[in-house]
């Protein structure tokens, strides 16, 4: 992480050279605390954008979260509800409750070798993410989707339990 | 006549008349600007005085208002800082109205009303409320918490006379109690119920005996656990009400109960106010079209469910409105229809519907601008979009110089113009320049010292102003509080302001309510010096993470920055219930 300049030095501007300028040591400062500058684009600033807490837990599709769980190797899919869980070790139960299955949990417990499930997502730019990288309440409200998905695919595209214990934990 | 020669006149006249004259005086600033005229005045004043208005509850004590206004009726108490609503503020901080119930009790207050916000309230604040007051009519509780429906159902059992239980976005514990079933048979006096903002699901039969016997029930709003079904029976019961929030509102539109809905529903000719449909088909908002015409006032901000396309259709029946509060899913092309519908409309607030996404369905410049454009009563904004630019600002500032309150927020708060990629001072500067009357401002996006240094110039009846992540140096607040000779509260959070600004003009802070600044430049050293300059003042710095590793030396270093400092002017000095995490300089 660049600790001088804000990192809009090296951003084309439209404006006239000696325009209004903003002072980059002394904006560096606001971001001091911030391990990454991209964390307040990203609004994963605390209590930012300024909507109240109520708000926060109310207006978002009226509480429920319903989303599909596959399952690979299962005839069919699962619905579950996102708001009902407080963190991902909870919804790990749930998912390991619907399928009959232990093991996507397992990731939490044991090294890399014995689990044998790797719960992905889809957010909603399409893309398919690794269960537990961000805050919970960020991933709730941007999972489309969900796939539990053997580890032997999984491992072809380098997710790792590790990875996945150190976001699980976390939000512990 | 000159005043000193009218008081003397009105000296000569009995006290009674004196009262009589000052009953007038609605506004609590009226009367408290009276009682400075004399001391005959203060005391006529303080002993007609029966509403009483305390912006922060910590800036003086209840033997004090009790001790001054002993015909006490009705109080409003205001607790935590307002960036206690984004989290800004740790559990425990305080705000507890329990003693205020307990003193008004022991000294045998008449009180009559109650109206909180960002107060914890316990169910036993609730129980000895209901049970000390005989003449208890109006409960309002916003954003307060700490209560559960155990407390709710003492207020409806033992408040004979209540007239209004308003819940307003309260964080409940919903114990799935009776509460509602606690109204007796004999309370007919209700004239406004509000509990959209519970979780549990209440008995239905009893709120549908309890709306039809209060026949001056004029205000309901449900929670989401009332069904369709029931609504449409409540309506049956009760078409006098002017002002209804919707429970869910789902069903099938093709059903006899949706038919029946429609016709209860063309019936209620008074609905003025409509919020609500937090569960919504939106196929069943055409039931609400023909009262769509006369509303003055819709909230749909709790209806993540309705579409766009929806959204904009209902819009073009509300000719009338005046308040409109909404989701960003209405996009600019659906602001453009408001714009060309809504020509009553003062007060604009679009809230964001999708927190940390892409932000595809937020609105932009372009929706301020339409609405600005076509809506010449607007006075009142809270703007959360995408993106802004000062062109576009300076074109709203053009269109409306009426603006009483503007508040915009980015998504993003430090995006700059999105079209020169400049700093967004000169829009805000416009809007400070042309609204003349302009009393409450929220700024974001880019900014640098040169919005403050406009702020200062301009705004001269500001007096609530809202920074985060803006300025340069200490000149920017400095600008601010030079020049906003109205200035009431400030807040500040992730701004490079520090010691020389804090400490520039620190009598100014006994001219205003509060001033909090989380993640600036204050260091300990700096709020010490205040605290100790200024007696009238509690300083408080908030210090969650020390907690429980006591007072270290890593704490104590005068230079050390300070994460959250919270200081208001106070009669009654440091406050004894202030938890560990909270020091009083």
């Amino acid at each position: 992480m660049e600790k001088n300049g804000s990192g809009l030095e090296t951003e084309l501007r439209l404006g006239l050279p000696g325009g209004t300028e903003v002072e980059k040591n002394e904006k560096k400062r606001v971001f001091e605390e911030f391990d990454d500058k991209a964390a307040v684009h990203k609004n994963q600033v605390v209590g930012w954008p300024p909507v109240a807490a109520f708000r926060r837990k109310n207006s978002f599709n009226g509480g429920k979260m319903y989303v599909k769980v596959s399952m690979d190797g299962a005839p069919f899919l699962r619905k579950v509800d996102l708001s009902m869980h407080k963190g991902y070790s909870e919804l790990v139960t749930s998912l390991e409750d619907l399928f009959g299955c232990f093991g996507i949990g397992e990731a939490l417990k044991e090294d890399e070798k014995n689990n044998e499930f790797v719960p992905i997502y889809e957010d909603k730019d399409g893309d398919w993410m690794l269960l537990g990288d961000v805050p919970w309440e960020m991933f709730a409200n941007s999972c489309k989707r969900l796939r539990v998905m053997k580890r032997a695919e999984a491992n072809g595209v380098g997710l790792h339990a590790k990875d996945l214990l150190k976001g699980l934990s976390k939000e512990e | 006549m000159c005043l000193f020669q009218f008081q003397s006149v009105m000296n000569y006249f009995p006290e009674e008349v004196l009262e009589h004259v000052f009953d007038f005086l609605t506004s609590h600033r009226d009367r408290n600007t009276v009682s400075l005229v004399c001391k005959s005045w203060y005391s006529v004043e303080r002993f007609s005085r029966e509403k009483v208005f305390i912006g922060n509850c910590y800036a003086v004590n209840p033997e004090r208002l009790i001790a001054r206004f002993p015909r006490l009726r009705s109080l409003t108490l205001k607790g935590k800082p307002h960036f206690a609503d984004f989290n800004l503020v740790p559990d425990g901080w305080g705000g507890h109205v329990y003693p205020w119930i307990e003193a008004m009790a022991k000294s045998g207050i008449n009180l009559e009303e109650l109206k909180l916000k960002r107060m914890v309230v316990s169910d036993e604040s609730l129980e000895l409320l209901a049970k000390s007051f005989p003449n208890f009519k109006s409960l309002v509780l916003v954003s307060c918490e700490g209560f559960t429906t155990v407390g709710l159902a003492a207020i409806a059992s033992n408040c004979r006379f209540l007239r209004e239980l308003d819940l307003q976005e309260n964080e409940v514990d919903d114990l799935k109690g009776k509460w509602l079933s606690c109204f007796p048979e004999s309370c007919t006096s209700l004239v406004s119920l509000n509990f959209a903002c519970l979780k549990g699901e209440v008995n239905v039969v009893a709120l549908e005996r309890l709306v039809a016997r209060c026949p001056n029930l004029r205000s309901l709003r449900l929670n989401h656990t009332v069904p369709l079904e029931v609504l449409q029976k409540i309506l049956v019961r009760a078409p006098q009400l002017s002002d209804l929030g919707t429970g869910s509102f789902t069903h099938d539109p093709d059903s006899e109960t949706f038919i029946k809905l429609k016709n209860a529903m063309k019936n209620c000719h008074s609905i003025r106010s409509l919020s609500g449909f937090l569960d919504v088909n939106g196929r069943c908002l055409p039931a609400i079209y023909p009262i769509c015409i006369s509303l003055t006032s819709l909230n749909l901000s709790y209806a993540p469910g309705i579409f766009s396309n929806e959204l904009i259709k209902l819009i073009c029946h509300c000719k009338k409105i005046e308040r409109l509060w909404i989701l960003d899913t209405i996009g600019d092309k659906g602001l453009g229809v408001v714009a060309n519908t809504c020509k009553e409309l003062q007060e604009l607030r679009v809230f964001p519907s999708d927190l940390y996404g892409v932000g595809n369905t937020a609105v932009t410049e372009e929706g301020l601008v339409a609405i600005s454009a076509g809506c010449p009563k607007l006075n009142s904004i809270l703007y959360f979009c995408q993106q802004m630019t000062n062109a576009a600002l300076i074109t709203v500032a053009k269109n409306c110089p009426n603006f009483i309150r503007f508040r915009l927020c980015t998504l993003d708060p430090i995006v700059p113009d999105a079209v020169t990629n400049q700093p967004l001072d000169e829009g805000f500067g416009a809007i400070v320049q042309s609204c003349k009357r302009l009393t409450r401002l929220s700024v974001s996006g880019l900014l640098t010292d040169q919005v403050f240094l406009y702020i200062g110039m301009y705004a001269e009846q500001l007096e609530m102003l809202s920074i985060a992540f803006a300025g340069d140096s200490d000149k920017g607040m400095l600008y601010v509080l030079n020049g906003c000779k109205k200035l009431k509260k400030l807040e500040i959070r992730d701004s490079p302001f520090g010691n020389m600004a804090l400490l520039s003009d620190m009598g100014k802070y006994e001219t205003m309510r509060s001033l909090w600044m989380s993640s600036c430049e204050v260091t300990l050293g700096g709020c010490k010096t205040l605290a100790e300059k200024m007696p009238w003042l509690n300083v408080e710095i908030i210090n969650e993470h020390e907690a429980g590793e006591g007072e270290g030396e890593a704490s104590c270093d005068d230079r050390h920055r300070v994460e959250k400092m919270y200081l208001y002017r106070t009669l009654v000095g440091p406050r004894k219930d202030a938890p560990d995490f909270v020091w009083t300089l």
